[in-house]
């Protein structure tokens, strides 16, 4: 039987309030949202707190999808299943119902949040990937007022995050940009599981030509990465088969996949090669889509 | 600490310690025990239970974090005059158990499908139980216990039947001819 170490518990009514009690306990202090990642780790003991703070009853502040002619705005409390339903979020940003329709299953998508989700830091984590290909900003409140950190300065490394003590995400932030689109594919090995490779692609167009692109994987290094070079490759050329191919295989030979249990290294990067094809092709097709 | 709740439409308070789970806040302090409790790592689903009308892996909520909330486990599936609800019907009528371990978690969560999509195709069902596990039917009985019930949203079974009613006409495929020994009503929950 699994059951995390003793702890006192709280509720938070306020991200102020929430705050102050981060402020008060420190380091030891430990927020709970749809807890999917942190009650796990810490009934393995991989996580130890002293004091959990249960932000579940901030959801009507912190629970929302605003879309916002150049913006959407995705509150730190919002579940899998809400960023999976909103049509609104679909319409710009097809990746989202993309990658939420094969994150976990349909019941722990009822509890994880975004906020959550980015938080835990997990390299395998698929919404850190497409947070990163659509160069999202993590707004981060703190007692003295709120700060915005991009998502390319948001992970620090596995399970390590721009966010101290004190502090708490609050918002995220996704630029939206004329004539673009995305998309998102995984491999797993069995409905639900985490991802063997994921791959997630951002792509703005201009006069026929590849104006910015950005790739993201998850599963294959450290973080979940976009690769620059590959952003500078795709720069200014035609779309087209070609390019998807020199793409992919130019970020096979950029992520850093280990062998484990989910697959060898080898595997993961021939997933990475055909996944970048796969959501390049994918996202341009949907502007063209878009524009008919 | 002290956490209240309503179970099954009545209101629980209990003193526990922060770190119980939901799972065995129902099962030890409520005795409860329909709810079962399996791999622990939030991936089988025989512990899912309603929060709010929500099926959630009870495994993976404290019983803290349900403090105020309404929780409703397979004992609150039956109508109140006794009646079995049309899903567990339709896990009787096709024969949607063998063990019966997964088989609470299964019935609470398609309830909660039914009730927001109340004609599912296959697809729709196998994606809303694809994150529990069942090593005995092979699903495909599983599958057509959920379009027995959305075929008969009030259910077949007269609440005080001591034999399941015949199979219905619009059971698509013979499921209840695969049975070698009927199910006595009751013996599904
Ligand atoms: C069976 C299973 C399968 C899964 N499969 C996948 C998968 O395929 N792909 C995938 O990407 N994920 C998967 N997940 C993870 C899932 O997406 C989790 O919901 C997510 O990782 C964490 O979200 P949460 O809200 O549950 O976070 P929690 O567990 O509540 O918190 C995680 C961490 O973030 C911190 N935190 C939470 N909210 C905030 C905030 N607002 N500000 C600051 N810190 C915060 C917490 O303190 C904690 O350290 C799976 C989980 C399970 C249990
Ligand atoms: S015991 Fe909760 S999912 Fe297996
Ligand atoms: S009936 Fe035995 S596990 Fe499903």
């Amino acid at each position: 039987m699994q059951v995390p170490g003793p702890f006192e518990y709280d509720r938070a009514t306020s991200v102020e309030q929430a705050i102050g009690l981060l402020e008060r306990r420190g380091e030891t202090a430990r927020l709970i949202a749809g807890g999917h990642s942190l009650l796990p780790m810490m009934k393995l003991r991989l996580a130890d707190v002293e004091y959990l703070i249960d932000i579940n009853d901030l959801h009507d502040e912190l629970g929302y999808v605003l879309v916002e002619p150049d913006l959407v705005r995705l509150g730190a409390l919002t579940r899998h299943r809400e960023l999976l339903e909103s049509d609104e979020l679909a319409a710009v940003l097809p990746i989202f119902r993309d990658a939420e329709r094969v994150i976990a299953d349909p019941v722990v998508r009822n509890r994880g949040t975004i906020g959550g989700s980015l938080c835990q830091a997990d390299p395998s984590e698929d919404l850190s990937a497409v947070c990163s290909c659509l160069d999202a900003e993590c707004v981060i409140r703190n007692g003295s007022g709120q700060r915005v950190v991009p998502m390319a300065k948001f992970h620090r490394g596995p399970y390590e995050t721009a966010v101290g003590d004190g502090e708490m995400l609050v918002e995220v932030r996704i630029p939206l940009h004329p004539d673009s689109s995305s998309a998102f594919e995984k491999v797993e090995r069995r409905a639900g599981d985490w991802a063997v490779v994921s791959a997630a692609a951002a792509v703005t167009l201009a006069g026929g030509l590849i104006a910015d692109a950005r790739v993201g994987f998850a599963a294959v290094g450290p973080h979940t990465v976009v690769l620059p070079a590959v952003s500078e490759l795709l720069r200014d050329e035609p779309p087209g088969e070609q390019l998807y191919e020199r793409a992919g295989a130019l970020a096979a030979g950029h992520c850093e996949p280990s062998t484990d249990m989910r697959g060898t290294a080898d595997y993961k990067r021939h997933l990475v090669q055909e996944l970048t094809r796969r959501t390049l092709r994918r996202a341009v097709q949907r502007i063209v889509d878009g524009r008919s | 600490m002290q956490v209240t709740m309503t179970v099954n439409g009545a209101e629980v308070s209990r003193e526990v310690e922060p770190r119980l789970l939901l799972v065995h806040f129902l099962r030890d302090e409520l005795g409860l025990t329909g709810t079962h409790w399996g791999c622990d790592t939030s991936n089988c689903g025989a512990c899912v239970v309603w929060m709010d009308d929500e099926p959630v892996k009870s495994c993976t909520v404290l019983a803290a974090m349900a403090s105020g909330h309404e929780v409703r486990t397979v004992e609150g599936l039956a109508h109140e005059d006794g009646t079995l609800d049309a899903i567990q019907q339709g896990f009787m009528q096709c024969h949607g158990l063998q063990c019966g371990f997964c088989t609470p978690g299964m019935m609470m969560t398609t309830r909660a499908l039914l009730d927001r999509n109340p004609h599912p195709n296959q697809a729709e069902i196998r994606e809303a139980i694809s994150g529990q596990i069942c090593r005995c039917t092979g699903y495909a009985t599983i599958v057509r216990s959920v379009q027995w019930a959305a075929d008969h949203p009030d259910g077949a079974v007269p609440a005080a039947a001591d034999e399941p009613a015949a199979p219905a006409e619009s059971v698509t495929e013979p499921a209840a001819a695969d049975a070698t020994q009927p199910i006595p009503a009751g013996s599904a929950s």
